[in-house]
């Protein structure tokens, strides 16, 4: 902002000096309005994204929500985090657009057209929850390297599109199929059009779901440029990354995909677990599957002050990677005793669950509530931060917001 | 008129002449260095251009309230050589985000030259890690933090 208003000042005073008078009407110039060539690219208006959103990183575009803007049940466009490892393709085409199966697994190379994909497939549309491999990665210590999410890198809208286990029986799947691996239109922020900025993917057994969708709506609308126009691979539960973006090629492997961020420490935590800060060898490192089971407390804000005597209600979504969120529980006194709330079923498999309860404090003062989920394996979110691991990877530590009760 | 008189007409005459060749040489060696220097005799016009981008190019790399306005990175020794070799592939937000040590920092710029074409930083690499982990240094975070920077509002039942 401070820099466009000095560019602002600088362009009216070399005005003046170019007209070599004021520029009498120069103060009324529209709040707002910028000689063309000097705009900044706005996030917000460019992406249709809240205000409230936070840019980590313009070049390449990283974008995450706090967690009040994540409020709704079906999420949207507008609170959605943006993600990138390269630089968001343009000048799509989608009628000239193609889908191509090939790799050393697939029984007919065959390449599609949106028209065909969208005609000849039947459809579906599910409610999945897309999180960031790295979201949370900001409170590890030592700290680990990347983008430094905080706890807005996911979300869960709906998606629509066909079963990639439609589109790759049509094909043809080889008995030695291992893994799926997917290529997309973005560039590689070297410029190098020989890299790919990412090419990651799945498991055959993923990558077979019925919910793993190559996708072109969401929220009942084209996808935005930003989150794949016009062709999406979906894989809910999984780190985002496996949902590859303006996706034009899928490789069925007969071994795990080696693509871009697949390998080295990309989207991999330790195989055995390790201390703080120790260092750990590239073939010691495994591949991120399933998130771990997490939750947001989405409703009020942090930062609420309330009178004494008035009950709080919160409210907030949990979610289990491939699995669900079987216990909701939450504590006003930093995990000492936690009371068990209400936790609905989702509505599809896959998709984040809500949660609300209703919280009396018993006296005025400083409090946090925090959230705690519960997975169908038994498995619950840690209080303070889990694993440490090189990357960043992973962090399911409990939320919470900070109440006053005056 | 005396012979001497006769000589001191004709010297005063050559004098005169001479005065005039070298009036004639100096106003046309001046006007050829400058010729040399700006050949559009721009000085003459009212060249518009160089008035309208002088401004701008002081822009680029202003300094204010000790940060560096296009990238938002922290004026210190090194400044410059991170700005010119750590901001062309991404942006500067990516730096100041990570905290770092140098041992971490020399294997990034490592990993950085075999996965994304970042070329040989030569003595630059220890200007560049030093202002890194000078400015930004890291920070201890334990294994929790308290909650920070809350925005206390009054909330509506």
């Amino acid at each position: 902002m401070k820099r466009r208003d000095f560019v602002k000042k600088t362009t009216l005073s070399s005005l003046a000096t170019l007209i070599g008078a004021e520029i009498v009407f120069g103060s009324n110039m529209l709040e707002g309005y910028n000689p063309l060539a000097l705009q900044d690219p706005d996030p917000f208006k460019m992406f249709n994204k809240n205000k409230e959103m936070v840019v980590l990183n313009d070049k390449p575009w990283n974008i995450e929500a706090q967690a009040h803007l994540l409020d709704n049940k079906i999420t949207p466009n507008t609170a959605m985090f943006i993600r990138n490892n390269g630089l968001i393709p343009e000048g799509i085409d989608a009628k000239n657009w193609t889908l191509t199966i090939d790799g050393e697994s697939v029984v007919n190379q065959k390449t599609y057209t949106l028209e065909e994909l969208k005609s000849k497939f039947e459809q579906h549309t599910y409610q999945l929850t897309l999180e960031c491999g790295g979201n949370g990665r900001s409170e590890f210590n030592p700290p680990a390297k990347g983008n430094q999410w905080t706890v807005g890198a996911v979300h869960c809208a709906t998606w629509t599109g066909v079963r990639l286990r439609d589109v790759l029986e049509d094909a043809g799947i080889k008995n030695n199929a291992v893994y799926i691996g997917y290529h997309s239109a973005d560039k590689h922020l070297s410029g190098d059009p020989k890299k790919e900025p990412i090419s990651r993917g799945a498991p055959m057994v993923k990558s077979l779901q019925d919910e793993t969708l190559l996708a072109f709506k969401m929220n009942g609308k084209d996808i935005p440029l930003a989150h794949g126009y016009p062709l999406r691979l979906v894989a809910g539960g999984w780190p985002a990354s496996v949902s590859g973006k303006w996706v034009n090629r899928i490789s069925i492997r007969n071994k795990i995909h080696d693509g871009t961020k697949m390998m080295g420490t990309a989207y991999r935590v330790p195989c055995e677990p390790v201390a703080p800060g120790e260092k750990v060898k590239d073939e010691d490192m495994c591949i991120i599957e399933s998130m771990p089971v997490k939750s947001l407390i989405t409703y009020p804000k942090s930062g609420a002050v309330l009178k004494d005597g008035t009950s709080l209600k919160i409210r907030g979504h949990a979610w289990a990677g491939e699995l669900e969120v079987s216990k909701m529980e939450y504590s006003i006194d930093f995990g000492a005793t936690w009371k068990e709330c209400p936790i609905e079923t989702p509505v599809n498999r896959l998709a984040w669950q809500h949660f609300s309860a209703s919280i009396d404090f018993p006296k005025k003062g400083y409090y946090e509530v925090w959230a705690k989920a519960t997975d169908t394996q038994g498995v619950a979110q840690p209080m303070i931060l889990p694993g440490w691991n090189p990357k960043g990877y992973l962090n399911n530590a409990c939320h919470r917001i900070a109440i006053k009760v005056t | 008129m005396t012979k001497e008189e006769e000589f001191k007409k004709y010297a005063k005459k050559v004098y005169h002449l001479m005065i005039l060749v070298f009036s004639i040489f100096i106003i046309a060696g001046g006007a050829t260095i400058y010729y040399i220097n700006d050949p559009n005799f721009s000085a003459f016009k009212n060249n518009t251009e160089t008035i309208v981008t002088t401004p701008e190019e002081g822009d680029e790399d202003l300094i204010e309230n000790g940060i560096h306005v296009r990238t938002g990175l922290v004026d210190a020794e090194g400044l410059m050589t991170v700005v010119n070799n750590c901001t062309n592939c991404h942006s500067a937000k990516l730096v100041m985000q990570n905290r770092m040590s140098a041992e971490r920092w020399n294997e990034t710029i490592k990993w950085m030259q075999e996965t994304q074409n970042l070329w040989d930083l030569g003595d630059n690499q220890e200007i560049i890690v030093n202002y890194l982990v000078t400015n930004y240094p890291f920070e201890d975070k334990g294994r929790r933090e308290n909650l920070t920077n809350i925005e206390w509002y009054e909330l509506e039942n």
